[in-house]
């Protein structure tokens, strides 16, 4: 069936989002909403005949009626003022801001495990970026004791909402990479980088091998998630083939003899920000993912 | 806060950018020897964190020996009237850190960012001054950015609530002059202190110390026997010596200061701060400090020359914190190595 869906956050994200929805038959874009009628985002939904008020969350809830999911592209403070209305109005929540109301979503590890969520959250784009490979290495070692990503963006591409968030990033992330990537320990670094020309999105990834791990296993596993994640963010690569590193390294989950590093990059499909900005592609694809995800399981589960 | 007694505020990094120089393996021990012998000479702040600041700890620096909270913990009971300082860099540690440290006796945090990215720093500068800390803006990277730039990054921190502003040489880079014409601007445009934090890939580290005073600088970061990332910091002991032929009053015992580098912080440096040809070419291609051991090592496990590791991140303008790139960069020249000896 199609999902009837409105886009809440008229920024960056949102709007990227808005021109993939656009592309889908499974998600009919009702309405882009904001809070700033002079935004570019909401003059793009105009010029693309959507709906575009600037009310805010409040104007999602008056129309809930016609409304069956809504995208939050604000930010996690007003995610968390907002989540519970959604709720109450039976309106299915995909929050792609940090706020983590509801449980966490990285599709190619637990996309089916939680479709009927009332709020799903798409952790960050960091997260999206790096879970798959934290998953990818745990499931063919007999443990993941310390695991850690380090995620770099143009500064272009990091929003007002990105910056005044930055501790809610690397808290979910990191909590992500342990509830989902399966690591026992976590941490999660961002960094801003104003080069020009803008650089493309880079996220590393470094995993604690304990000892006696198949280090072939784990190259192959890394390789099997790229392109399984690839699939749905076509710009999504290795920059450098995976590799093992000797230690020892104290990781903070125990002394380990060997590190994987994944070096990663993401390429932008340019939907709206140039390339470079594949921070939000992998945000908004994998939004995408879930949300037609969801509408498939309604169209084969009667209601 | 500041003693008006001074001409300029000495703040000393040994236990926090010194941290890189030696992979972050300070122990207690060292901690209360360096803060005893800095209090003692009189140095009335004393910054002390992972060399990335809180949360520093991971794979990507290099992973604490001692917690950083237990270090911490020590200096604030050895600091007698000197004021215990942390840095904290937004998107490696949290605004919570500064919750735990504050708690452990900690009285100023500077909160630090790249160059373009102040606003970054809102809450983290918000949370240090409800915790009634002294907070500081760190600008690192600061020959990155023009000194208009720089003057409109440091307003944005002076509307955050900051106490004063620092622009960092991070990568020792800065020649005099780049040094005079940022502090002047700044000194000009805000309402609050203006500090310099000079590194020595170019032995320029003194004189640019002096520089910036003479500009208006009120603040001036050193490190004892110039340990830190790179070719080192400011020498304390050398700043507080040259500050004493100047005439300029900083509070300091000079002698004191050289007994500090001698006794306690030399005998523990794995090697002493010299500029080679590494560290020279960190201040001329003007790439971060804390790379330099971190490059060396990649280069040891790639067989891959240091100096083109440390040319090519200069050329891909890498910022603070983005060390995995070290070994991106490595692969990729021991890639192009290996293809050019087929």
């Amino acid at each position: 069936m199609t999902l009837r869906c409105a886009i809440v956050g008229s920024g960056n994200i949102g709007t990227d989002l808005m021109y993939k929805m656009l592309r889908s038959n499974m998600l009919e874009l009702i309405a882009l909403v904001g809070i700033d009628p002079e935004s570019d985002g909401l003059a793009r939904a105009k010029d693309n005949g959507i709906e575009a008020p600037h009310s805010g969350p409040q104007w999602v809830i008056d129309n809930a009626a016609d409304i069956d999911m809504v995208f939050d592209a604000t930010s996690a403070y007003v995610h968390m003022r907002h989540h519970a209305d959604y709720a109450s109005a039976g309106i299915t929540a995909i929050d792609l801001t940090p706020a983590a109301r509801g449980p966490k979503v990285i599709p190619p590890v637990n996309l089916y495990e939680h479709l009927d969520a009332p709020n799903i959250n798409m952790v960050t784009c960091g997260g999206q970026a790096t879970t798959p490979m934290v998953y990818a290495i745990r499931r063919v070692i007999k443990s993941l004791p310390y695991a850690e990503m380090v995620s770099t963006v143009a500064s272009r591409s990091a929003g007002p909402g990105t910056r005044q968030n930055i501790d809610e990033f690397t808290k979910t992330t990191s909590t992500a990479l342990r509830e989902i990537g399966g690591a026992t320990k976590s941490k999660a670094i961002i960094i801003l980088n104003p080069a020009e020309p803008p650089i493309l999105m880079r996220n590393t990834v470094f995993a604690g091998l304990p000892e006696g791990s198949d280090h072939q296993a784990v190259l192959d596993s890394v390789h099997e998630m790229v392109d399984e994640v690839a699939r749905y963010v076509p710009g999504y690569r290795l920059k450098n083939p995976p590799v093992v590193e000797t230690g020892p390294f104290f990781t903070p989950g125990g002394e380990v003899p060997h590190r994987a590093v994944v070096l990663l990059e993401v390429e932008g499909a340019g939907d709206y920000l140039p390339t470079y900005a594949g921070n939000l592609d992998i945000m908004t694809a994998a939004a995408m993912r879930v949300g037609e995800a969801i509408a498939t399981a309604k169209s084969t589960v009667p209601a | 806060m500041t003693n008006s007694s001074v001409d300029y505020r000495l703040i000393d990094s040994t236990l926090r950018d010194g941290s890189h120089a030696i992979s972050h393996q300070y122990d207690e021990d060292d901690v209360i020897a360096i803060v005893r012998g800095l209090s003692t000479a009189g140095v009335q702040v004393i910054e002390i964190a992972h060399g990335d600041g809180l949360g520093g700890s991971s794979f990507n620096y290099g992973f604490s020996k001692v917690d950083e909270k237990e270090l911490i913990a020590r200096a604030c009971q050895e600091a007698g009237d000197s004021t215990i300082a942390c840095l904290l860099l937004p998107g490696v540690g949290l605004a919570d850190d500064l919750k735990d440290v504050k708690e452990l006796g900690v009285g100023m945090a500077r909160i630090a960012t790249h160059c373009t990215e102040a606003d970054i720093s809102e809450q983290h500068i918000q949370m240090a001054k409800k915790l009634d800390m002294e907070a500081i803006g760190f600008l690192m990277m600061a020959h990155m950015n023009s000194p208009e730039g720089l003057v409109e990054q440091a307003l944005l921190m002076q509307s955050y609530g900051a106490d004063a502003i620092y622009i960092a040489d991070s990568a020792g880079a800065m020649t005099t002059e780049d040094v005079q014409r940022r502090v002047s601007a700044l000194v000009k445009a805000l309402d609050i202190p203006l500090g310099v934090h000079a590194h020595n890939n170019l032995a320029m580290a003194v004189s640019n110390s002096i520089a910036a005073y003479q500009e208006g600088a009120a603040n001036l970061d050193g490190t004892s026997a110039g340990l830190g990332a790179g070719a080192g910091n400011c020498p304390t002991e050398i700043l507080a010596a040259v500050s004493n032929k100047y005439g300029i009053e900083t509070g300091v015992d000079a002698l004191k200061l050289m007994d500090v580098a001698e006794e306690v912080v030399r005998p523990i440096m794995p090697r002493q701060q010299v500029i080679d040809r590494a560290g020279l070419i960190l201040g001329y291609a003007g790439v971060y400090g804390s790379f330099l051991l971190h490059s060396q090592k990649a280069a040891e496990r790639y067989d891959v020359p240091q100096a083109e590791i440390l040319m090519e991140l200069g050329r891909r303008q890498v910022v603070g914190g983005q060390e995995d790139m070290i070994i991106d960069v490595a692969l990729e020249l021991a890639r192009k190595h290996a293809e050019a000896n087929e």
